[in-house]
């Protein structure tokens, strides 16, 4: 079933992050093997930052993926205001991944800033993809004043925990309209898998494949993993139980 | 005049725009946005925003991240 976000249809559930890849080239092939059709990508100072120097934009266009402006790095909701703005007004898009840190050693969002924020793009005509905390309430709120989804970290940034708390991303799943989006903490397939089957109508991931040994064999990990979950998530699993359940038949077990 | 531009001192031409400065630093400025002392200047208004001495100006582009 195709997925839509902000008034688009996609086919893939997986949004790619570009921070960390070691070069450009490798980014094209896990972009590539991915299956991502949505990239985010920050705002630096030209010719500073991995990326600023050229190529990036063009490698986008290559991959035939839309590109998803983010406010990595901001710390307050004026200057993420301000940066989502100038990303519009340099890509084109009124699209943003909005992210405003709240500590240093977590980057966990600032959910008060976050809000704040949020508020104001949505009355300038964003389509803002709020990254929040696993905070059910918080997500509830984001909801609530117009985000086109919220994006609930498993865990903090980059440290491939992955999903810290299931029971609120199942929580959130239930209190909101809009679709959720695992964003931050994955580590490897089956957290991008349990993200998924706990509800999730997609993964926003970059670490985990851009700092795998193998990037491009991770990411193809990635699309699988995302596209398992999906399915087991709708497939009906079945029960815990504590004891065996045999799968095998006792009629015509032979006499020996 | 001298300016700060992307935290680095740079002179340019008395008279120079938004737009001139951003030509000199990008050759194509694709992709590209502008704040002038902390404010957002629309691509459609370099060539009209002239400089002044002084002024902190943000060259900003995409890069990996996020």
């Amino acid at each position: 079933m195709p997925f839509e976000l902000g008034g688009e249809t996609f086919t893939s559930r997986l949004i790619l992050g570009t921070g960390g890849a070691a070069n450009l080239h490798v980014l094209e092939q896990a972009i590539r093997a991915s299956g991502t059709e949505l990239v985010t990508v920050a705002l630096r100072r030209v010719g500073t930052a991995p990326g600023s120097t050229g190529g990036l934009l063009e490698l986008l266009d290559r991959c035939g993926v839309r590109l998803l402006p983010n406010t990595a790095g901001c710390h307050t909701a004026t200057e993420a205001v301000k940066v989502a703005r100038l990303a519009r007004d340099a890509f084109d898009t009124d699209w943003v991944k909005l992210e405003v840190i709240g500590d240093e050693r977590t980057l966990l969002p600032d959910g008060v800033e976050l809000l704040r924020a949020a508020e104001e793009l949505v009355a300038d005509g964003f389509t803002v993809l709020p990254y929040t905390s696993d905070d059910p309430v918080l997500a509830r709120r984001l909801a609530d004043v117009g985000c086109a989804a919220v994006m609930p970290a498993g865990s903090p940034i980059g440290s491939g925990l992955g999903v810290g708390n299931p029971h609120h991303i199942r929580l959130i799943r239930q209190g909101v309209d809009v679709p959720v989006i695992l964003d931050a903490g994955i580590g490897t397939a089956s957290d991008a898998a349990l993200a998924m089957e706990l509800g999730c109508d997609g993964v926003l991931l970059a670490s985990a494949v851009t700092r795998a040994a193998d990037p491009v064999a991770m990411a193809t990990a990635m699309r699988y993993a995302v596209e398992a979950g999906r399915l087991a998530a709708g497939a009906g699993r079945i029960e815990r139980r504590f004891h065996a359940l045999a799968s095998t038949p006792d009629e015509g077990r032979p006499e020996l | 005049m001298e300016l700060t531009v992307n935290g680095a001192g740079r002179s340019v031409a008395a008279d120079a725009s938004v737009a001139d400065l951003v030509r000199d630093i990008v050759p194509h400025p694709r992709g590209v946005a502008v704040a002038v002392n902390g404010e957002v200047v629309p691509r459609t208004g370099w060539p009209a925003r002239m400089l002044r001495d002084g002024d902190r100006v943000e060259v900003l582009t995409a890069a990996q991240g996020g």
